[in-house]
């Protein structure tokens, strides 16, 4: 039984290139970039260009790169930095309801450290909308986190109107963007947005896991929170994870190459198997945005009367097929997503909610399988 | 003078011309308890069993002595060599030997010569050592056992002589023979013993001496705690899980996998059966009146179980029920329930309250594992109105339209077998 991987946003399959490329760095080029002998210098090398090819995907200066461990951490640096920084300038920071839990559990932090922090409501499909933001907005609002892709419904957010805004501010509240879900798949441009911060993450790319990077606008500055070294300008100490990074730049080299196409083909494997899935299971109902609307590598859809977790464990066994339910994270805890709840969505909708991510590696036939595969077990389970 | 561990074991001397049988499982489950340790001997003497540290080759690791402890060394301790066992190693050795069923209390003990002048040094010895640790100690008792009747002292004069002495040489501490701050025990056997602590053990009767039973275990608080306590009487249980896949998943079989470590942590190797039980329950939930599902699942539950048994060859069943608990554990719930099987049913829970039952789970050590929160095979067919007072009669109706043989035997052919151990 081959495998038809549909779990892409919580994490996807290394590519043979980027292994490949790990690899040769893990065996050759294994020298501290601190060191100042070859070694070294091939090391330091190697992550100069990394980081260019990086820099280059979100046509920013190379220097504005900061490698972290991942994801969360990014979305904690900027946070925590952030906000400590602009302490002075005033303690109110705004997010939205839907955020990934390394953002709201982050400003969850702050809060009791005396921050106040303001959520915005999303619609049903889970957007936000502007005017709240607006009204939201103080005179000593110092830090605004926004997610440009929700990682359970696949919402994108209205991230270039919401900068505009925020740049007509005169206080100029740092703006920070977690662009983990959306990097490589969707156009990422910090000047566009007018942020001054973008989290992305390697695995989600096709790289490997324990490696994310956070940019940070030129003169923005943010407070440390690791005491260490001078790696990455201070922001961030520790020996930099050297495979990893050049495994994250090469995918990201991989996937700019082929950007359009990979695009258009995601969008046709999304509507493929929204329609097909309808044909086969009429009372699935979609969730979050409209197929248009949403991000076309995630579709979230309620199988009524199954729960998701028994759903995904017998697509899994009995047919190979991969699918998420909510986020990753959140499935060994019982109570229904918050993005779900923010969203209102109906308990019962959500208990049986499956979230299908696709990546360019998916196949027209895989999806043909997996739809196969979800009628089967429908059948069975009902 | 040589630490040695003293172990006791109560029920056991109870016993009649089957003592033997009894004593060979008890040292044989401690022998499996101390299997990591190396260097130490297991003899077992009358009523008691003393753990050794086995006689020092000439190029072992020596312990530092002083010149003090010196004079006091056994007869059998090779000259100018300690044959101590390490405390960090006895520390260890408790912790599993607590764990031994059979055992009733042991204690740490120094064997010294049979000769006053040693005993009383070493009395002295332990009382200096106890008085660092609890310095605000005031009042001690000597408590002695001669069992050796041909050592000069009885136990009378040798209590008084010892007091004499700490009392001369502890002027602080006086006599309180009702309520002792430390009380001093001394043996006389083939050696001389002296504690000062009795560490409770496990007790019950060796594992393996009292047949086999088959245990229910779902994964849940109550189940392994009747598993602990049945084993406990010196019953070998084999363990049966159903699952239903995949309405529960891999996490909740690691669970009861994870279970049975622990559990054989106490009774040995332990057997696993996990029992398909998917087809069964949809068959139910398909066939039978709603409200009758949960008692007709465990009539099918306990209906594997005995099938497991006779295959087994034990010749009960244990489960973790206790009245009132939930819908199906009602007495009528019990009674439709056991009329499914002929063999006797043991609910060692059955008067306790959870409370008393989640308690007893930590003490085991068995409640981290039974709260993680993957779903057991019952939370899923619920019936919104479960029965309570069902009749027999009702329960064997109820099941006509389902061909029972074959599910059962289907089921039973799906298991999986699987030893467990720690």
């Amino acid at each position: 039984m081959k495998e038809i991987y549909l779990d892409n946003a919580s994490t996807t399959r290394v590519m043979p290139s980027v292994a490949e490329a790990m690899n040769n760095c893990m065996l050759y080029d294994y020298g501290n970039p601190s060191s100042l002998h070859v070694l070294g210098e091939r090391a330091a090398n190697r992550l100069k260009k990394a980081r260019e090819e990086i820099s280059c995907a979100l046509s920013v200066n190379s220097s504005e790169i900061v490698f972290t461990s991942g994801g969360t951490e990014a979305n904690n640096i900027a946070i925590f930095g952030g906000a400590y920084i602009k302490k002075r300038r005033g303690m109110h920071c705004i997010t939205t309801s839907i955020e990934h839990p390394s953002i709201l559990n982050a400003f969850k932090r702050l809060a009791g450290e005396g921050w106040e922090v303001s959520h915005l409501p999303v619609d049903s499909k889970g957007i936000l909308k502007t005017e709240h933001l607006e009204h939201l907005l103080r005179k000593d609002t110092a830090l605004v986190s926004i997610m440009h892709i929700n990682n359970e419904i696949g919402s994108i957010q209205p991230l270039k109107e919401v900068g505009r805004i925020l740049g007509k501010l005169s206080s100029q509240p740092l703006f920070h963007v977690d662009a983990v879900q959306s990097f490589c798949k969707y156009p990422i441009n910090p000047f566009e947005w007018g942020a001054h911060m973008i989290s992305l993450s390697a695995h989600k790319i096709h790289a490997s896991k324990g490696v994310g990077a956070l940019f940070v606008k030129k003169g923005v500055r943010l407070k440390t929170m690791s005491a260490g070294g001078d790696q990455e300008s201070g922001i961030r100490a520790g020996t930099e994870n050297i495979p990893g990074i050049v495994g994250m730049s090469e995918a990201v080299r991989c996937l700019k190459q082929s950007f359009d196409q990979n695009n258009i083909h995601l969008k046709r494997l999304k509507r493929l198997f929204f329609d097909g899935l309808k044909e086969a299971i009429p009372a699935i109902s979609l969730i979050g945005p409209n197929l248009e609307e949403g991000a076309h590598h995630i579709l979230s859809v309620s199988v009524p009367g199954i729960p998701a977790e028994v759903l995904q464990r017998s697509l899994s066994a009995w047919h190979g097929v991969y699918v998420g339910t909510g986020a990753a994270c959140s499935s060994k805890r019982k109570y229904v997503s918050h993005v779900l709840d923010a969203i209102g969505l109906d308990t019962k909708l959500a208990s049986s909610m499956i979230r299908i991510s696709f990546s360019h590696m998916n196949t027209d036939e895989q999806i043909m399988r997996a739809i196969v595969a979800f009628k089967e077990c429908y059948r069975k389970l009902t | 003078m040589e630490k040695v561990i003293l172990l006791r074991y109560g029920e056991l001397h109870l016993k009649g011309r089957n003592r033997p049988f009894f004593e060979k499982a008890l040292l044989k489950s401690i022998e499996k308890a101390l299997i990591d340790f190396q260097n130490i001997a297991i003899n077992k003497t009358d009523g008691r069993v003393y753990i050794t540290r086995q006689q020092v080759r000439e190029d072992a690791f020596v312990f530092p002595r002083t010149s003090e402890t010196k004079n006091y060394a056994a007869d059998d301790d090779i000259a100018g060599k300690s044959s101590c066992i390490d405390f960090q190693n006895i520390e260890a050795m408790i912790d599993r030997l607590k764990k031994v069923f059979g055992l009733v209390s042991m204690s740490v003990a120094f064997k010294v010569n049979k000769d006053i002048d040693a005993i009383k040094e070493c009395s002295e010895y332990l009382i200096d050592n106890f008085l660092k640790e609890n310095p605000f100690c005031t009042s001690f008792k000597v408590q002695s056992k001669r069992s050796d009747k041909n050592f000069y002292m009885d136990s009378i004069e040798l209590n008084a002589s010892l007091g004499e002495h700490i009392l001369h040489k502890f002027p602080l501490l006086h006599v309180d023979v009702h309520n002792p701050g430390v009380t001093l025990h001394l043996e006389v056997r083939e050696h001389a013993y002296l504690y000062n602590k009795i560490i409770p053990a496990s007790g019950g009767m060796p594992s393996a001496t009292n047949g086999k039973a088959v245990l229910l275990l779902s994964g849940g608080i109550d189940s392994p705690v009747a598993g602990h306590m049945v084993a406990k009487r010196g019953v070998e249980p084999i363990a049966v899980h159903f699952y239903s896949f995949p309405y529960t998943g891999e996490r909740s079989k690691q669970k009861v996998i994870d279970l049975c470590r622990i559990l054989s942590q106490y009774c040995g190797p332990l057997k696993l059966y996990i029992v398909p039980f998917t087809q069964i329950q949809q068959e139910i939930y398909d066939k039978c009146p709603q409200n009758y599902l949960t008692i007709l699942m465990r009539r099918f539950m306990m209906e594997i179980a005995q099938k497991v048994a006779e295959k087994e060859s034990a010749k009960a069943l244990v489960t973790g029920e206790s009245i009132g608990q939930v819908a199906s554990q009602t007495i009528d719930g019990l009674y439709v329930t056991d009329d499914a099987v002929s063999l006797p049913v043991f609910r060692p829970l059955i008067g306790m309250d959870k409370v008393e039952i989640m308690d007893r789970a930590r003490i085991i050590g068995t409640y981290e594992v039974s709260i993680l929160p993957y779903e057991d095979c019952c939370t899923v067919f619920m019936p919104k109105n479960p029965v309570i007072y069902p009749s027999v009669q009702k329960a064997r109706e109820a099941i006509v339209m389902l061909d029972k043989e074959k599910l059962i035997d289907d089921a039973l052919s799906g298991a999986e077998i699987m030893i467990l151990r720690y």
